[in-house]
């Protein structure tokens, strides 16, 4: 007969209040919100890419990774793309509204690791918005960390996040900002051409670097491979998998992928171990 | 394969009703094999009257019937389309239920307490190493279900030994059977000779003994430890399935492209009918809803199955779209990625997959496919 | 001032280059600049350079009616613009204009083919370099057509 200790402490199912205070467009389809906890209570502490389930009272919950600056237990912000019904009732809530959400859940970035290496970041559309947490991070403790090089490319000029910071983090000391669109009109006079154009414009120290890399899977094979052909150690290059998340604390299994439980093994995944997976189709 | 020798002792097939009144008695909610719809399920079970006497299956794959025998045996048939998931991992579940209140809201009723404790009466081996699959996957990884947990607590187990096997049985080359070894409070294995129809009792606890205690019975002759013996063992040699196990990881993790994939695709229709009878899968889906008022919200949890289109769903359609994909998703899960998530192989050997699969895909002879063992081509 | 010579020498692009090769490389080049919004060449022009891109950025823009052009890529400092000039038709694909202002060494096409006819291993070793070029561009541009970042 097997008697059992009960080990949760609170239901992970179970969504706590959060309060919207802003909503602000970004781009045509995609928002940040930026939530504070009820009554002054303290935000769970997030580190630069895990994910929050989030959820509109009634209607479904999203995975979201964080946006904001994970070292401020005040608030937690969120780049949300609207592309479904659950993501589309979090973009069009009003401050003052209530959103429910559970976490923090999944493994980060390895930026304690990164530290006295140069950090390469290689974000693609709405995958700027899981590693601003990490130039945050960087910016903030500057002296322990090398070089910061962002790469980030979107679908057209109309698509970028952050615009207005991209151009902040280029004017900080020791950092690099390069920009590309897939298309751009005549009035773009940035850099065209997929987000692997940029390696070559980018004042790299491969074998020095520590790369993390966030966008659509298939931009992230490609800028891995990238990465890899010009020296960065498989092992220092991470990405961060999405797959369909339900429960997001390793029991629904709808977020596996070959062994790997996006929820709990990832999102965050370093190359090496995910590179036998990322060349087959439909896994 | 020995029987131990210690702690064992004979009832007459009759006691069986006073041990299901003992358990009663101790307010347990008994659950046992029970005959409807043409197939032996489980179900609340309040008599030895309730259980099957005197019926058997036949299986293959696609194929299950029920046929009479003359013996009268209480428990002389294999597995039904049922496990014991549908009590400790049901499948619809409400995980909250949720309130407006002043502008926020509010989680109410996250409680999961069963009114009475469970007593399984008639765990097959297969079964009992798929609840030890479940208790690892749901209460000793990173977390600990809840519901699973408050279920599984004190359940009352009563392992019953097989004394035959179908053809789609192969539990013996899974390492799970046909003998339950441990795990359970009282085991049984159904003895019918010379007219004498009793049950060699095994204890595996201290409630178990307790049980026992209040049953009529005497010790176990060597006679009935060697009938014991031969019984199992016979249900061991008659199973014609074997699962060769061997490098089983590297075998499937080298074969995503393996042309067999195509070929099960051609015949598997998707229905999901294997994850719904599996022992061990475990796929939960999260289902959200509100009433018409909007003031009032629920979470339930229900069972899903990697079969479905929508399981690998992200924005811009689901990952794995084919039928392929999903077949080689649960085949891979459930024999290889499963030792590298929980340490042990998924699949326990029950069989139930290839007898209620509806064009009898057979989940050994798939594997032996990939292996190269089989010529490739329809079965 | 660095002489040509060296630039050309030192590109990784003729890395491996015979030095007889590069010295004749080096007789078809000449220094150019291009002021911001010029255009370097047109669709449909005869193709009779190309670039190796020194300062600067170039935009390649296709043109379709009811459309403004859409620049499809920029070329930056160290990359190399136009690989017509070397199979027929010997013409331009699309335009190339000037994004900002913009020095190139060129490289006199022409005489080039007529050097490459004559000699058949300079042909090869100039046909493999930009081979990979043609390569990391089709890549690129599929990654582009795949449009990765649409919602659906």
């Amino acid at each position: 007969m097997l008697r059992i200790e009960p080990r949760e402490l609170s239901n992970p199912m179970a969504p706590a209040p959060y309060v919207v205070r802003s909503v602000s467009r970004e781009t045509a389809d995609t928002f940040t919100l930026v939530l504070e906890p009820l009554n002054g209570a303290s935000v769970g502490s997030f580190k630069p890419g895990q994910f929050g389930m989030l959820w509109s009272f009634g209607v479904g919950e999203v995975p979201i990774s964080m946006s904001g600056d994970t070292d401020d237990s005040t608030r937690m912000v969120y780049t949300i793309r609207s592309v479904g019904q659950a993501s589309r009732a979090l973009v069009t809530t009003r401050p003052g509204v209530s959103l429910g959400v559970r976490g923090p859940f999944g493994t980060s970035w390895p930026v304690d690791a990164a530290c006295g290496r140069d950090v390469i970041i290689v974000a693609g559309g709405v995958g700027l918005a899981p590693v601003r947490p990490i130039v945050y991070r960087v910016l903030r403790n500057r002296s322990e960390y090398g070089r910061l090089i962002i790469l980030y490319g979107t679908r057209r000029p109309g698509d970028l996040l952050f615009r207005k910071e991209l151009a902040l983090w280029a004017r900080q000391p020791n950092t690099q900002v390069l920009i590309t669109v897939d298309s751009g009109g005549q009035a773009w006079r940035g850099h065209v051409g997929v987000v692997t154009t940029l390696f070559r414009h980018a004042r790299l120290q491969p074998a020095r670097s520590v790369a993390m890399v966030c966008g659509p899977e298939i931009m992230m094979r490609f800028a891995a491979r990238e990465l890899e052909t010009l020296g960065v150690t498989t092992s220092d290059i991470y990405l961060s998998m999405e797959r369909n998340m339900k429960c997001a604390v390793g029991f629904c299994g709808h977020c596996q992928w070959g062994p790997h439980f996006i929820c709990k093994d990832g999102p965050v995944f370093p190359y090496d171990r995910i590179r036998p997976l990322l060349g087959h189709h439909e896994l | 394969m020995v029987v131990a020798k210690e702690q064992e002792s004979v009832i007459a097939a009759n006691e069986l009703g006073v041990l299901i009144a003992a358990l009663l008695r101790r307010d347990y909610e008994v659950i046992g094999p029970v005959m409807r719809d043409g197939a032996i399920v489980y179900d609340s079970v309040e008599s030895i009257k309730d259980l099957p006497a005197g019926w058997t299956d036949e299986q293959e794959p696609g194929r299950y019937r029920l046929k009479r025998r003359n013996d009268g045996a209480l428990f002389g048939y294999a597995v039904g389309p049922q496990s014991w998931k549908k009590y400790l991992h049901p499948a619809n579940v409400r995980l909250w239920a949720a309130e407006r209140e002043n502008g926020t809201f509010r989680i109410l009723n996250q409680e999961q307490r069963l009114k009475k404790r469970y007593a399984f009466l008639g765990v097959r081996s297969c079964d009992l190493a798929a609840i030890g699959v479940q208790d690892r996957v749901l209460l000793e990884d990173r977390r600990q279900d809840p519901i699973y947990a408050a279920r599984r607590d004190g359940v009352f187990i009563v392992a019953v030994q097989c004394i035959d096997a179908v053809s789609t049985c192969f539990c013996a080359s899974m390492g799970t059977g046909p003998q339950a070894r441990a795990g359970y409070d009282l085991a049984l294995t159904e003895l019918i000779d010379k007219g004498e129809h009793r049950f060699l009792v095994q204890t595996g606890s201290e409630a178990g003994r307790d049980v026992l205690a209040e049953l009529g019975q005497r010790e176990a002759t060597d006679e009935d430890r060697q009938l014991a013996q031969a019984v199992v063992d016979r249900a061991a040699a008659a199973q014609v399935r074997h699962m060769d196990t061997t490098n089983i990881r590297e075998l499937l993790y080298s074969n995503f492209d393996h042309p067999r994939w195509d070929n099960v695709a051609e015949r598997c229709l998707a229905c999901a009918n294997c994850t719904s009878v599996c022992p061990t899968c475990f796929c939960t889906t999260v289902e959200d809803m509100s009433d018409l008022s909007g003031e009032h919200a629920e979470r339930w949890r229900r069972l899903d199955s990697c079969f479905t289109l929508d399981f690998s769903y992200i924005h811009g359609g689901s990952v794995r779209a084919s039928t392929k994909a999903r077949y080689r998703q649960w085949m891979t899960h459930k024999l290889a990625s499963w030792i590298d998530q929980f340490g042990s192989s998924g699949c326990v050997g029950c069989g139930r997959c290839i007898t209620w699969c509806p064009v009898g895909i057979d989940i050994t002879e798939e594997l032996e496919a990939i292996r190269g063992t089989v010529a490739d081509g329809n079965p | 001032m660095e002489t040509l010579e060296r630039i050309i020498a030192e590109h990784p692009f003729f890395a491996g280059l015979e030095a007889q090769y590069t010295t004749l490389l080096v007789g078809c080049a000449s220094n150019v600049r291009f002021g911001a919004g010029t255009y370097i060449f047109k669709e449909g022009q005869e193709a009779n350079e190309f670039f190796l891109i020194r300062q600067g950025r170039v935009a390649l823009e296709i043109f379709a009616p009811q459309r403004k052009p859409t620049i499809i890529e920029t070329l930056g400092e160290g990359e190399i613009l136009g690989w017509s000039w070397l199979l027929p038709p010997y013409q331009w694909r699309f335009h190339a204009r000037a994004v900002e202002q913009t020095r190139a060494i060129a490289l006199d096409g022409r005489c080039l083919r007529t050097k490459c006819e004559e000699n058949h291993d300079l042909g090869y070793e100039l046909l493999k370099r930009f081979a990979k070029i043609i390569e990391r561009r089709l890549e690129g541009t599929r990654l582009q057509l795949m449009d990765v970042y649409a919602a659906d």
